[in-house]
């Protein structure tokens, strides 16, 4: 009975200074909000870390050419021709422990250019790739095929380019298949033959598209045999890296050790340079942890904002307290029991906390689905969560309500009464 | 006739850092009967106010017996004083202390609401009260929207909320003027004469003490004559 009324009349303080609650509440609004969006979106990039990981494939193993003593990535510009990883070294590799892989993938980047097509063009990232390629990568052909051995053997003039190029430089009913495109490279012109087509998979970021200019701007990737691109540039032979994809069957971490001591073998005399393989598989681990222990940290600081929310409930009910002890006094002498007192005021700050949770709850589901919208896993938290964050808020309520309460509830009803 | 106040010997002092003791009430001796209408008068400071909230159950005396309505009350604890002021007293204050945010009849249902009362018999008993003063049209007013007058009203019915046995009030028209006094001075000659209450009040206006059936003077702290 007397908890309804008392539920009521927090309501109408609150409505009664709006701005005040507000502040009040502000603490416990970003730190809920906070809480439950970080949540959302640390749900979103695990998500989209093991979906990014288990599409290139958790059993990939990348091999590179290191700086030796370094942790660092060696700027290929200081690699000279001797330090590459060459075909005849992926050759004999191949013929050693070829059962155990089901492919392996080298890419060259040939850089920005353009495909043109008539009067209409299209941005793209030229790539000279393998065969193997396109299986460890994903790269999801849904027209025609992907480049095969006999292209790079035979330095085709064939291209995979992406859906999206074709809408940009084809009319809709035109099959770009056996279609030919003019690709500029930035050193010259060459004619190749569209052989396949895939799917573009937007970025993390297309939801902020309209910050980057229209569709059609968009760079995408144009696959051509890394044979062909060596003719038409002055790169050295050789890769400074590849990826080993095992097939099932193989232990990728252990094969990893494998990989990196083969190569390296080539490299007992080279001063500079190492080869490291690292498999995929111990990336997600480590990426996994890290993300625990960043999600940990930054619970940690929630859990300060809160702590601090909490605090500024409990200076403005003592505030309230005194503001009210006239009413205190008028309600002791009118028979309230201090227990009686002590529920208005812990029910009012389990009020204030719990509005404050709720507006906090739907910050959090609005900030958590827009970034987790942007990392392209769209997530929204749990209702369990929810429901926690607000109960939660409402303990921080009863937590930091019960000493401004306990001392209205002893304040004596005389001097309450004369407090001017 | 019952007494229904029976005070002996009370002593209130307070302590004002020791060893300073100060004695504001000496050993008072104070009997009202049921149905009686009784006022006290006396000077500024002379204790009538810490008098008052000895008899109402607010204070407890230093020493001396008080037995109010037959229960002795300087053992209880502080529930049992609260429920005394719930069910025995009602309250009423020279400056009305009504809860500002809370309407004319949210604030009469205030000691029903304490005494456990459900909603639809608190309004309708509050409403009902509100006739009985005369306000029944500001039923949704808050005391800001009403004058000195209105909220002494509104005062009166919470006080007689509950039904008790005792109104007490400490200089209820001090604040208003002497034509709203007289008014209000109606409503506890109403509340004494036709619905049985004992009422105390305490007053400086010796025109209203006239009208009630017994003055009493108090005079730095001690009864100075009891006229009957
Ligand atoms: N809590 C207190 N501490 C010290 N002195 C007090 C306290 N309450 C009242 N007094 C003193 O007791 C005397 C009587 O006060 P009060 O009963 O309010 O007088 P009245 O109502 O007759 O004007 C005054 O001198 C006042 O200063
Ligand atoms: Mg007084």
């Amino acid at each position: 009975m007397l908890l309804i009324e008392n539920i009521k009349l927090a309501f109408e303080g609150l409505f009664a200074n709006k701005v005040r609650a507000l502040l009040t509440m502000l603490g416990i609004i970003i730190g809920i909000g906070s809480v439950l969006a970080i949540v959302t979106v640390g749900n979103s990039m695990s998500a989209s870390v093991t979906s990014d990981m288990s599409s290139f494939g958790v059993s990939n193993i990348n091999v590179r050419v290191t700086q030796r003593n370094s942790d660092r990535h060696m700027p290929s510009s200081s690699l000279n021709e001797n330090d590459y990883i060459t075909d005849e070294m992926l050759e004999s590799f191949l013929n050693m422990h070829g059962e155990k892989v089901e492919s392996v993938s080298v890419s060259k980047s040939g850089g920005p250019g353009t495909a043109r097509e008539g009067r209409k063009y299209a941005n793209v990232n030229i790539i000279g790739v393998n065969d193997g390629y396109g299986a460890v990568n994903n790269v999801a052909v849904q027209n025609g095929r992907f480049l095969r051995t006999d292209d790079i053997k035979s330095r085709r003039y064939v291209a995979v380019v992406s859906d999206r190029l074709t809408e940009n430089i084809f009319s809709k009913d035109v099959d770009p298949l056996g279609k030919e495109v003019r690709i500029d490279d930035g050193l010259g012109i060459q004619t190749y033959l569209i052989v396949g087509v895939y799917k573009y998979e937007e970025g993390p970021f297309a939801a902020f598209r309209m910050f980057m200019g229209p569709r059609s701007e968009e760079t995408t990737d144009l696959y051509i045999p890394v044979s062909t691109q060596q003719l038409n540039s002055s790169s050295v032979s050789g890769y400074q890296s590849f990826t080993v994809m095992a097939n099932s069957d193989t232990d990728s971490i252990a094969f990893s050790e494998t990989v990196k001591d083969f190569f390296n073998a080539y490299y007992k005399n080279n001063a500079r340079c190492e080869v490291s393989a690292n498999a995929m598989e111990t990336s997600m681990e480590t990426v996994n942890s890290m993300m625990g222990t960043m999600q940990l940290a930054i619970a940690v600081i929630a859990g300060i904002s809160l702590l601090v929310g909490g605090i500024g409930v409990m200076n403005i009910m003592l505030v309230s307290v005194m503001e009210r002890t006239r009413e205190i006094g008028t309600r002791k002498a009118l028979g309230a029991r201090n227990a009686a007192i002590r529920m208005q005021f812990i029910v009012e700050a389990v009020i204030i906390c719990g509005v404050g949770g709720v507006i906090g709850v739907v910050l959090g589901f609005a900030g958590g689905y827009a970034g987790s919208l942007a990392l392209g896993f769209p997530g929204l938290p749990s209702a369990g969560t929810v429901v926690l964050a607000v109960l939660f808020s409402m303990a921080i309520g009863v937590f930091f309500g019960y000493y401004p309460a306990n001392k209205a509830a002893k304040l004596d009803p005389i001097e309450a009464l004369r407090y001017e | 006739m019952k007494t229904i106040i029976d005070m002996h010997s009370i002593i209130k002092s307070f302590y004002i850092g020791l060893p300073n003791e100060l004695e504001i009430l000496h050993e008072i001796d104070l009997q009202v009967y049921e149905g009686e209408f009784i006022s006290i008068v006396g000077q500024s400071g002379s204790g009538k106010s810490t008098l008052m909230n000895i008899i109402g159950a607010l204070d407890r005396p230093t020493s001396g017996s008080y037995v109010l309505d037959g229960e002795d009350i300087s053992e209880l604890t502080d529930n049992e004083l609260s429920d005394i002021r719930n069910i025995k007293i009602g309250f009423v204050f020279q400056t009305f202390n009504l809860i500002p945010r809370s309407s004319a009849l949210r604030n009469i249902e205030l000691p029903m609401l304490y005494n456990g009362l459900g909603m639809t018999e608190r309004t309708s008993r509050a409403k009902e009260l509100l006739k009985m003063v005369d306000m029944e049209d500001r039923m949704t007013h808050k005391p800001s929207e009403l004058s000195g007058g209105q909220k002494q009203r509104v005062a009166i019915a919470r006080a007689m909320a509950n039904n008790p046995a005792i109104i007490l009030a400490d200089e209820p028209t001090g604040a208003l003027d002497s034509k709203t006094g007289e008014l209000v001075m109606d409503i506890f000659a109403d509340l004494n004469k036709n619905h049985g209450k004992t009422v105390v009040l305490i007053t400086h206006n010796t025109k209203l003490a006239a009208r009630t059936d017994r003055i009493l003077t108090l005079s730095d702290g001690r009864f100075e004559r009891i006229e009957s």
